[in-house]
């Protein structure tokens, strides 16, 4: 994909993986919407969220245009990006799959749900399709405890979901793929 | 009963401004702006006798009142919307069945506290929630209930949405305050926020289900308030969830004091079919096992005391005569190491010890000196800097204190008695079964 063919750069970008440069408009912002806030650091994770977006995962050319924007330090910043679950420091799918293992969900469901998952996609778990679409990864309890067992994809929420339903939800996704270009939350 | 915080709820999407205004919504905003000086406010709640619903407890009017009235200078309200707790999901549930009361109850909280602005910390798997949030606190806007001069008022209060990047830690009062400053958010010890909170300003951090009751208090009284509970010791109505092996696991709003036997038989359906109740965890994962012996504890703060358990967020998970607690309370641990932020030594070595203890118990390779040992490391959990560490024992304390024998069992056997074996390298647990 291009970045001058007339889609935003940000949805352009979003799930390509590589090191593009960030246009002088998405830094503008950025830096327009830090010096907005009362105070420049509580600004931190929303811009390190529009890198990640821009860039498909918080890159170090990410990084480092984090620190330029927010006036951090890199160890200051690398300190917050490897703390938050949701701040990916290596490339990731366009869309990551959070798998629940609370206990609520290991109650509700075997092995066999993430079995499916996992041989519907051919990875295993934290590891990304070579068409760069999905991640799984598992984590901690997502708020869906009535609805175990529960996933969330990009801020939406699937449950209870049984190992049938899988490969499904993972066709559609794959249906939806060229249309859905913004990425809210991975 | 009458339903308070869930009268609007309905099946398919949150109630409007306009349906909430219809229930009496932002009535008492306009009250207490015309008739009640901040402080009656905060009288009004302390009056009302309600306590924190984010786990502790502690009497909300209270914490409102230890700030220094004297300080001048800007003050915050963070609604804390960061409940990551598993078997937790009723704020998710509450902000998207009425978001203004929410909204109304932050308003009157900064009101009370003389709070210009508000942060509300939202978790990242709860995006859809922020969106929410933030179209409705601009049709609040719109409708003159936030911003300059509320209402003509000469109050004026600005609420934004923080997006937090996820961990458990953030719902912690002082660890939500450093992460909003763009810090990484270890809690801060020996420092109180309503005196040095957000920017070293007083800062009130409350549960948005906390909140969420106040506008009613104001509207209606804090003696209406009082009436609503089921005991004498309870306060106000509490929602509750439930969750695990259960029939229609939900969220119920109940007069606080309700009998865990009524939530969990009566509202929740029971049990699944052919599943024998053989336990819960009445307030989420840091709080203890209850055994059956225990279903009629009336489930709010002081009876759950009386009974050696804690509410805790009032969010009761099932477990049934065939689930292995051993294993479970593996998954538990296993959560809590994980989440961990690692900054202090109890929590940080002290946890995974106690995990390897019961892979060891579990994987059949467990001896008798592990039980004493296991006692000794949750007793330990109480040194650590914030409440994460002993929340995070208090599963185990209850495994050891009313169901030693399942853990004897695995070790007379050398096995697991629910004939569990090993994860098989890749599976989903095989990670948590790695010394």
């Amino acid at each position: 994909m291009d970045e001058t063919n007339g889609k935003s750069p940000v949805s352009a970008c979003a799930f390509t993986p590589g090191e593009r440069s960030l246009p002088p408009e998405v830094e503008e912002e950025l830096k327009r919407k830090v010096a907005a806030a009362e105070h420049p650091r509580e600004m931190a994770v929303d811009v390190m969220y529009a890198l990640q977006n821009h860039y498909g995962y918080f890159s170090d050319t990410a990084l480092t245009h984090a620190c330029d924007i927010l006036g951090m330090t890199h160890v200051e910043l690398e300190e917050l990006a490897t703390f938050y679950d949701y701040i990916y420091r290596e490339p990731v799918g366009k869309y990551v799959i959070h798998v629940c293992d609370g206990v609520v969900c290991y109650l509700r469901h075997d092995d066999a749900f993430f079995r499916a998952l996992c041989e519907t996609l051919g990875v295993g778990l934290g590891e990304t399709t070579a068409d760069r679409l999905f991640t799984i990864l598992p984590t901690a309890c997502i708020g869906d405890c009535h609805k175990a067992p529960s996933m969330l994809i990009n801020g939406v929420f699937y449950g209870p979901v049984t190992p049938e339903m899988v490969p499904g939800i993972i066709a559609d996704l794959r249906k939806r793929a060229e249309e859905d270009i913004e990425v809210m939350c991975r | 009963m009458e339903k308070v915080l869930f009268r609007n709820r309905r099946p398919d999407r949150p109630a409007t401004l306009t349906e909430y205004r219809q229930s009496g919504g932002y009535e008492g905003l306009a009250k207490a702006l015309a008739h009640m000086t901040p402080k009656d406010v905060a009288e009004a709640v302390r009056a009302s006798g309600l306590r924190g619903r984010g786990g502790a407890g502690f009497p909300a009017g209270r914490k409102w009142e230890s700030i220094d009235p004297a300080r001048k200078g800007p003050r915050y309200i963070l609604p804390n919307t960061d409940e990551m707790e598993p078997g937790t999901f009723k704020d998710r549930i509450l902000v998207n069945a009425d978001p203004h009361l929410v909204i109304e109850g932050i308003i009157l909280a900064a009101y009370a506290i003389g709070a210009e602005r508000g942060i509300f910390f939202i978790r990242p798997s709860y995006e859809m929630d922020a969106q929410l949030l933030e179209k409705e606190l601009q049709n609040a806007r719109e409708a003159g209930f936030l911003g300059k001069n509320i209402l003509g008022s000469d109050f004026s209060f600005e609420l934004s949405v923080h997006r937090s990047a996820g961990r458990y830690i953030c719902g912690e009062a002082s660890a939500q305050i450093n992460a909003i400053q763009g810090r990484r958010p270890n809690p801060r010890k020996g420092v109180r926020s309503t005196d040095r909170g957000l920017w070293d300003r007083p800062t009130v951090v409350n549960n948005v289900e906390t909140l969420s009751c106040v506008p009613d208090i104001i509207r209606r009284g804090p003696e209406w308030f009082r009436t609503l509970a089921a005991t004498p010791e309870g306060d106000g109505n509490k929602l509750y969830c439930v969750s695990g092996m259960v029939a229609s696991p939900d969220c119920f709003e109940l007069p606080m004091g309700a009998p865990l036997r009524e939530i969990i038989f009566e509202h929740a359906g029971g049990m699944l079919d052919g599943r024998e109740f053989k336990a819960c965890l009445p307030g989420g994962t840091s709080t203890a096992f209850m055994p059956a012996s225990l279903l009629d504890t009336p489930m709010d703060f002081d009876n759950m005391k009386k009974a050696g358990q804690r509410l805790g967020t009032g969010s009761i998970i099932v477990f049934d005569h065939k689930t292995c607690l051993v294993r479970a309370t593996i998954n538990i641990i296993n959560f809590f190491v994980r989440e961990s932020c690692g900054w202090c030594t109890p929590c940080r070595e002290g946890l995974p010890m106690i995990r390897d203890l019961l892979l060891r118990i579990e994987n059949g390779e467990g001896k008798e000196e592990h039980i004493a040992r296991l006692r000794e490391m949750t007793a330990m959990m109480r040194h650590a800097y914030c409440a994460f560490a002993p929340g995070a024992a208090a599963p185990v304390e209850g495994l050891l204190a009313h169901f030693e024998d399942e853990l004897r069992e695995h070790i007379r056997q050398k096995a697991c008695p629910f004939g569990l074996g090993k994860p098989r390298c890749g599976d989903w647990e095989a990670r948590q079964f790695a010394y």
